[in-house]
């Protein structure tokens, strides 16, 4: 399993653009709010945690397709489905390959964002504990979407339009989280709801994703 | 007494589906728009304006009932997707389907209906309310579950795709449903026809809109055999010429 979760993480890194984009798309989204809402900094700051989980999101949609898409492709998935540790593990690994890949890169540079949209200082703590606890269920539901438009040819609008719903809670508490620490309030619900899902989705959908690549290989 | 839970399959047997829907869907269909006619001629003209709300109340005959199909319908595709997914039963999977668009367009009158009364109530057609915000979360689902139904040529594929869809979406959409409440206050009235509830709509209201829900109750049962139906004839149809391609090649 450790030699999967290396070899998905390397094939991230040379496999040209795969590592960096959702990292670059992040920046960019950031860049592009100021020019549609005006350079004032009290807007900006408003919307700043709002602004920086969308794009966390995005992001993450971003390179979805590539958790299980050329594995497909090139017949690697066939194999991996023969392996000696389960299909739910197979998954589970390379949910957490692009977690690492993906997530672990967004809550390195949101500080450096939340610079640029005048974040509130005292909103940086809870930006990164959210992001932290919150980005891995981006990627698990969002290795469910990958799983369940695997065989399709061209699966990646549609994937898009399942998986955003499948957002929105960790959406919803990772940016109060941050709202009501930007506030000086208490945070205590919506982070132990966030991790809740987080841990949920750890834990169950790989089985789900398992039994959609089994679907789309049969 | 024991029930011969063979038996009961056997009615989703497709061939023995459509000989009692062919039966059953007449019926069903003219009681549907007896009731719905009753149920909307009494709400509508029957019963007096509200107080403060005036004429605008009636619309509630026609809001209520979809909004509570929407998600009962939602509900009736993760049962059919369950009963799918154990026991692999096509007429299942594509009443299921057919119950998609049957529930999206509930959820789009739901919030149609709701926007029209809330512009002269509310002073606006859509607020961020938890209850607003959840039904369009719900149009998602369905498009998204739609969609998918859509993209996937080979029709078995597909049925277990959706289910798992299904099944994944029924959490999401509870959890969303509570996350949202969290997120904002609501503006919407709370519920109204709860049986437990201490202060409920007036009995004035209430039996007329008893019996607009059983109308679009019937109604949705009707237009799902009907489309049911539609599906199995279009799987038939898909057969015979596959068979005919092979015949003559």
């Amino acid at each position: 399993m450790i030699r999967l979760l290396w070899r998905d993480i390397t094939l991230a890194f040379r496999s040209g653009g795969g590592f960096g984009l959702g990292l670059g798309f992040f920046l960019i989204l950031v860049t592009l709010v100021p020019f549609g809402v005006g350079p004032e900094g009290d807007m900006l700051s408003a919307i700043a945690p709002g602004i920086l989980w969308v794009g966390a999101l995005l992001a993450c949609l971003l390179s979805l397709d590539r958790i299980f898409a050329l594995d497909f492709e090139d017949g690697s998935l066939d194999l991996l489905t023969t392996a000696p540790i389960p299909l739910e593990g197979v998954v589970a690994v390379k949910a957490l390959a692009h977690w690492i890949t993906t997530g672990l890169p967004l809550v390195i540079a949101a500080p450096a964002l939340g610079f640029l949209l005048h974040l509130e200082s005292t909103a940086y703590r809870w930006m990164i504990v959210t992001l932290l606890i919150g980005t891995p269920a981006l990627s698990f539901i969002g290795s469910f979407g990958a799983a369940l438009t695997v065989g399709l040819k061209r699966g990646g609008l549609l994937m898009s339009l399942l998986v955003l719903p499948l957002y929105i809670p960790t959406l919803i508490f990772g940016a109060e989280v941050v709202r009501r620490g930007a506030g000086g309030f208490l945070v205590g619900t919506p982070l132990a709801m966030q991790a809740g899902i987080t841990l949920g989705a750890v834990a169950l959908l790989p089985f789900a994703s398992a039994a959609a690549i089994r679907v789309a290989l049969r | 007494m024991a029930i011969n839970w063979n038996a009961f399959w056997e009615w989703a047997n497709p061939r023995k589906f459509m000989w009692w829907t062919d039966r059953a869907l007449p019926v069903i269909a003219i009681l549907a728009a007896v009731i719905f006619v009753i149920g909307l001629v009494w709400g509508f003209f029957l019963t007096p304006d509200d107080y403060r709300q005036g004429a605008t109340v009636k619309i509630f005959y026609i809001h209520v009932p979809s909004a509570m199909m929407a998600i009962n319908i939602w509900a009736m595709m993760l049962v059919a997707s369950l009963i799918w997914i154990v026991r692999r039963h096509h007429v299942s999977a594509l009443a299921a389907k057919s119950a998609a668009a049957i529930g999206m367009t509930m959820t789009l009158i739901a919030l149609i209906t709701g926007a029209v009364w809330g512009k002269p109530m509310w002073g606006t057609y859509w607020e961020w309310d938890p209850r607003l915000t959840s039904f369009l979360i719900l149009l998602l689902f369905y498009i998204g579950y739609m969609a998918l139904w859509e993209a996937i040529e080979d029709p078995d594929t597909a049925a277990d795709l959706t289910s798992a869809l299904c099944l994944v979406g029924s959490v999401f959409a509870l959890l969303s449903r509570y996350a949202v409440l969290f997120w904002n206050q609501g503006l919407h009235q709370g519920a109204s026809l709860s049986l437990d509830a201490e202060e409920n709509v007036a009995d004035v209201y209430w039996y007329p809109a008893l019996v607009a829900i059983a109308g679009f109750v019937l109604l949705f049962v009707a237009l799902v055999l009907l489309r049911t139906r539609t599906e199995i004839r279009a799987r038939r149809l898909h057969a015979l010429e596959m068979r005919e391609r092979v015949k003559n090649a």
